[in-house]
């Protein structure tokens, strides 16, 4: 997803204008505010795809922030930056109305592959949680639990079902090992050794063996997507 | 004291000066051991002087009583002679009376007031006049001195108009009072001037400890963090208090060493990350000319940065578990659900290591707590074991990595047993601090946080970790009480 316009909220100018550099070198329009009642007041104007909130932040911290912008029904999804990275800060952030949580420090890959998740799905909307999703020849029915690549059924394991799952759901996008942990797994520790690796390349020999051009793509140093075309 | 200090013209900083001996004496009239005395030396004063009044004023009734009933016995015996003989009798036998040692005071008049017997020489003008019984002054001369002394005298009016006076000197009982009277004031004074100076003793006793402890600590506040109060040894408050103080200044002590341990360790294992990480950059600075090298000499260093984060990450987990303010979003969760999910993730990639991972849990393990840190417990648990016990005795067959959930005398024991080579026993406590890795280890991928983080959240559930002999290999055991055994609960999260 290209063209997305952006509003970092930070107060260290650094990490701002690193972080608007990087999204405009990205192909983005990024905005930034340096306290919280200035990003509160773009916020509520500005017809943003996603908001880049840091916690802690002066005049107004960023759980008020989110909080007040969801009181006047501003629903641009909510993207937390921390340098708390506690399980009950995550949830302290969700409950604000935060959408995902990154403590820092973070990668920008990582960053950037949640902020495109963030936006499609305030793009998307329903098509998102569609019954079925398709990518190329490869077909995945949520309902059947059926996986056909040219008509030809790919029998897979539960988790590898769900991983498929999530990598079509953001096909064309990059997701991360943390995002897949997550999402999958449902934890958010940090997947000390190469185990999602290993998932991602048994998925890999189910959907994408015999086959000429391959589904799951590595994104180095990012994660994985799913495209169709293209090489490995 | 205020004329003291209204001398601004004294040099100041002369502590043996008269301020510097205010300034002290101030110190020591502050003393909660000085104040307390004197209040107790005020109520001691107190009782001193009603207990004094109250037997002075009681001997000297003891002393009127006796007098008057003396007086009540001689006036019946006169009596009794005046109605045998009449006057004459009553005036022969008063005049043998008062010239007997120790004689009571007697004295006849006639209706005139003319002296006609009696040892009673001089009395006050009309005193006479009024009978009944008085206290009155009277003169009477002992070896040609004429002396006046007071006396309790009883008068008469007699037939025929004659006057009879009978009575006592009382010099003896006002000699006894006044003696009383100066036992009292100098009692009282003592009991001041004593307790004063007992307040003062005391205070400056206390006040000398209290200077030495507060120099002691202001040394200690000052960076000396080895020194420690002295005791008396009298087992008293101030002793007590001091051996508390030092009780936590050696826990003070101990968790500085502590933090100066695990920041030389953070220093030391975040330094050579670093290094490496500068060494790299500045190689590539050097050499590579090509655009390939330099973008794979940078992905390396991205690599190695987030190494960084990560160690940074888990001791930031570590401290904050280790201060127990990851208590909130604690709920009710299955341990037995969460070993198998954790064994699951990790199945792939022993799979892959060609070391076998079995799981073998029991149904409902129902735990109070994080999912999230029991989670992580359990893959550093699992990646340790998948990481050093993978070299089992006998070659010929493969390793086997056993992932256990059961319970445990009411608690809930998750266990993962490898059969490797072990720990041995006495390295198993040190394995469990932050950055301590044995040297079998050292070659391997890691940091040496990983038991310690398990080891925390172990703490946090209010449960223990312990490392034990697998035979072979080692069994990383994590104990924790399960909700009904605990009496406190956290408040559960209503979060779906």
């Amino acid at each position: 997803m290209s063209d997305m316009r952006l509003l970092i909220i930070e107060d260290d100018r650094e990490a701002s204008s690193y972080l608007s550099k990087a999204f405009r070198e990205a192909g983005h329009v990024a905005d930034t505010a340096d306290d919280g009642l200035d990003g509160y007041a773009l916020a509520r104007e500005g017809a943003y795809d996603v908001l880049v909130v840091d916690r802690m932040l002066p005049k107004l911290d960023g759980l008020s922030l989110i909080r007040s912008l969801r009181e006047q029904g501003v629903e641009t999804p909510v993207l937390i930056l921390s340098a708390l990275g506690q399980v009950d800060d995550r949830v302290k952030g969700l409950k604000a109305g935060g959408d995902d949580y990154l403590p820092k420090p973070y990668a920008f890959s990582e960053l950037m592959a949640r902020i495109e998740v963030l936006a499609r799905r305030r793009g998307g909307g329903a098509a998102t949680e569609a019954t079925s999703y398709r990518v190329g020849d490869l077909e995945l029915d949520r309902l059947s639990h059926r996986v056909t690549r040219a008509g030809q059924e790919i029998p897979l394991q539960p988790r590898e079902f769900r991983l498929l799952e999530y990598l079509m759901r953001h096909a064309g996008q990059v997701v991360t090992r943390t995002m897949l942990l997550e999402h999958v797994w449902d934890y958010h520790f940090d997947p000390q050794t190469n185990v999602i690796d290993v998932h991602v390349s048994r998925l890999r020999a189910k959907v994408d063996k015999g086959f000429e051009r391959p589904m799951i793509h590595t994104v180095r140093g990012a994660g994985y997507m799913v495209r169709a075309g293209g090489e490995a | 004291m205020s004329a003291r200090t209204a001398t601004p013209l004294a040099p100041a900083g002369q502590a043996a000066g008269p301020d510097g001996v205010l300034v002290r004496l101030g110190t020591l009239f502050r003393t909660t051991a000085f104040k307390l005395s004197l209040a107790y030396l005020l109520v001691f004063a107190a009782f001193a002087f009603f207990a004094l009044g109250y037997v002075a004023w009681n001997a000297r009734r003891v002393l009127d009583d006796q007098i008057v009933s003396t007086i009540e016995a001689e006036i019946n015996g006169l009596s009794d002679q005046y109605a045998a003989g009449g006057i004459r009798r009553l005036v022969s036998v008063v005049e043998r009376r008062s010239r007997e040692p120790g004689a009571s005071l007697y004295l006849v008049t006639t209706p005139a007031g003319e002296h006609v017997v009696g040892n009673v020489e001089t009395l006050p003008p009309g005193v006479l006049n009024e009978p009944g019984q008085t206290e009155t002054t009277y003169g009477r001369s002992t070896d040609g001195d004429r002396v006046e002394h007071r006396a309790i005298v009883r008068i008469f009016t007699l037939p025929g108009g004659f006057r009879l006076l009978v009575g006592r000197d009382v010099e003896e009982r006002d000699r006894l009072r006044a003696v009383i009277g100066r036992a009292f004031a100098w009692s009282l004074m003592l009991v001041v001037g004593l307790g004063f100076l007992g307040s003062w003793f005391i205070a400056q006793r206390v006040l000398k400890r209290v200077d030495h402890m507060t120099e002691i600590t202001r040394s200690i506040m000052a960076g000396d963090l080895d020194g420690r109060l002295t005791l008396a040894g009298t087992g008293d408050e101030l002793d007590r208090l001091a051996s508390n103080l030092n009780a936590m200044l050696d826990r003070i002590g101990e968790l500085m060493r502590g933090m100066r341990e695990v920041s030389d360790n953070i220093a030391h294992d975040l330094k050579t990350p670093l290094t490496r990480l500068r060494n790299k950059a500045d190689a590539a600075l050097r050499e590579g000319d090509d655009p390939e090298s330099l973008r794979a000499a940078l992905e390396a260093n991205i690599e190695e940065s987030d190494n960084l984060i990560r160690v940074f990450n888990a001791l930031l987990m570590i401290a904050r578990l280790e201060a127990g303010n990851a208590r909130e979003g604690l709920a009710d969760f299955d341990a037995g659900a969460v070993a198998l999910e954790v064994g699951e993730l990790y199945e792939a990639v022993a799979e892959e290591r060609g070391v076998g991972l079995r799981t073998e849990i029991e149904d409902g393990l129902l735990l109070h707590g994080s999912r999230e840190l029991i989670g992580q417990a359990m893959a550093n648990l699992i990646d340790n074991a998948l990481k050093y016990g993978q070299r089992p005795a006998d070659p010929t067959v493969p390793p086997v990595v056993c992932v256990t959930a059961r319970r445990e005398d009411g608690a809930v024991l998750l266990a993962v047993a490898d059969q490797g080579e072990g720990i041995p026993e006495a390295d198993r406590g040190r394995v469990l601090e932050r950055f301590v890795r044995l040297e079998t280890a050292r070659t391997r991928p890691g940091f040496g946080l990983g038991l310690s983080l398990v080891n925390a959240v172990a703490r946090l559930h209010q449960g223990t970790f312990a490392l034990e002999d697998n035979a072979p290999g080692l069994r990383a055991v994590l104990r924790l009480p399960a909700p009904a055994a605990r009496e406190v609960q956290a408040p559960r999260e209503t979060t779906a």
